[in-house]
């Protein structure tokens, strides 16, 4: 059975999800977006996971969600609240969506994982520590290669080198 | 603990349907950059979970590598998005047709 904290949780994340993808304006879907990626670091709470937990509260609610909020404001004020979609595809979407949430759960309630409990103690950080500087040595430098790498990209894509910055600045 | 495994993995689920709806519905480049980050969010929810009924310290050490990822994915779909905006003026999909054939 379920406790009233998870229902709660539960209920925030998927919600502020559906807000992010469906308000009018993509400021406030941005903090609704927010909303989610917490809910989220409130599970891995509930999970006996408190490094996944402010990890996650560190770089996805922290930082990225403000990196979200300032590339929107880059962008024009009529694109923020412009809305165009099919009705059609809509449907099609809604369609979808229901189809691998039944499809989907009914695999899963029939696999059997709804019979699986624990009482035992959980994960200690200390082993992930010891995961990450032992067996995971080697992908823990390519994750930062790759993180190097991804910011190098981002800020080489993002530079301006065509003239333009000056014609904006005059008008 | 009162709750078992299936009631994290079928929130998770939740959001993996959301978030299927999401990129194939929106024709804005953010929304589906949002729609992307709900999908990666329902994975890391199902490997946290997994390595806490296991129990093994794998799912959470996973996780953390996914996190770090995505936010190297998302510092470079922002970026595209802005180079996309200055060439089109324009953050609908549907717009970017240079590559088209």
């Amino acid at each position: 059975m379920v406790d009233a904290l998870f229902l709660g949780i539960a209920v925030l994340t998927i919600v502020s999800a559906i807000a992010a993808l469906e308000m009018r304006s993509l400021v406030y879907s941005g903090i609704a977006l927010m909303g989610a990626l917490g809910g989220i670091a409130g599970f891995f709470f509930l999970l006996d996971s408190p490094f996944v937990a402010l990890f996650q509260i560190a770089i996805y609610v922290g930082s990225i969600a403000v990196l979200i909020l300032f590339t929107i404001m880059l962008v024009k004020r009529e694109l923020i609240f412009h809305k165009k979609e099919d009705h059609r595809r809509r449907y099609a979407g809604i369609g979808l969506m229901l189809v691998i949430m039944i499809g989907l759960g009914a695999v899963i309630f029939d696999s059997g994982i709804s019979s699986i409990t624990t009482d035992e103690p959980p994960v200690d950080y200390r082993e992930i520590g010891e995961d990450f500087l032992t067996y995971y040595w080697p992908a823990l430098i390519a994750m930062a290669l790759v993180l190097a790498g991804s910011i190098t990209g981002a800020m080489v894509l993002a530079r301006r080198d065509d003239g333009v910055e000056d014609e904006q600045r005059t008008d | 603990m009162s709750n078992e495994l299936i009631d994290f993995v079928i929130v998770s689920v939740a959001l993996l349907a959301i978030g299927i709806y999401g990129l194939s519905v929106k024709r804005n480049f953010i929304r589906m950059l949002f729609a992307i980050e709900i999908i990666i969010n329902a994975g890391n929810l199902n490997l946290v979970a997994f390595a806490r009924y296991l129990p093994h310290s794998g799912g959470q050490t996973l996780a953390l590598f996914s996190i770090a990822i995505a936010a190297a994915e998302v510092a470079v779909g922002l970026a595209l998005i802005i180079v996309a905006y200055r060439m089109y003026k324009n953050i609908d999909v549907a717009d970017f047709r240079s590559l088209k054939g």
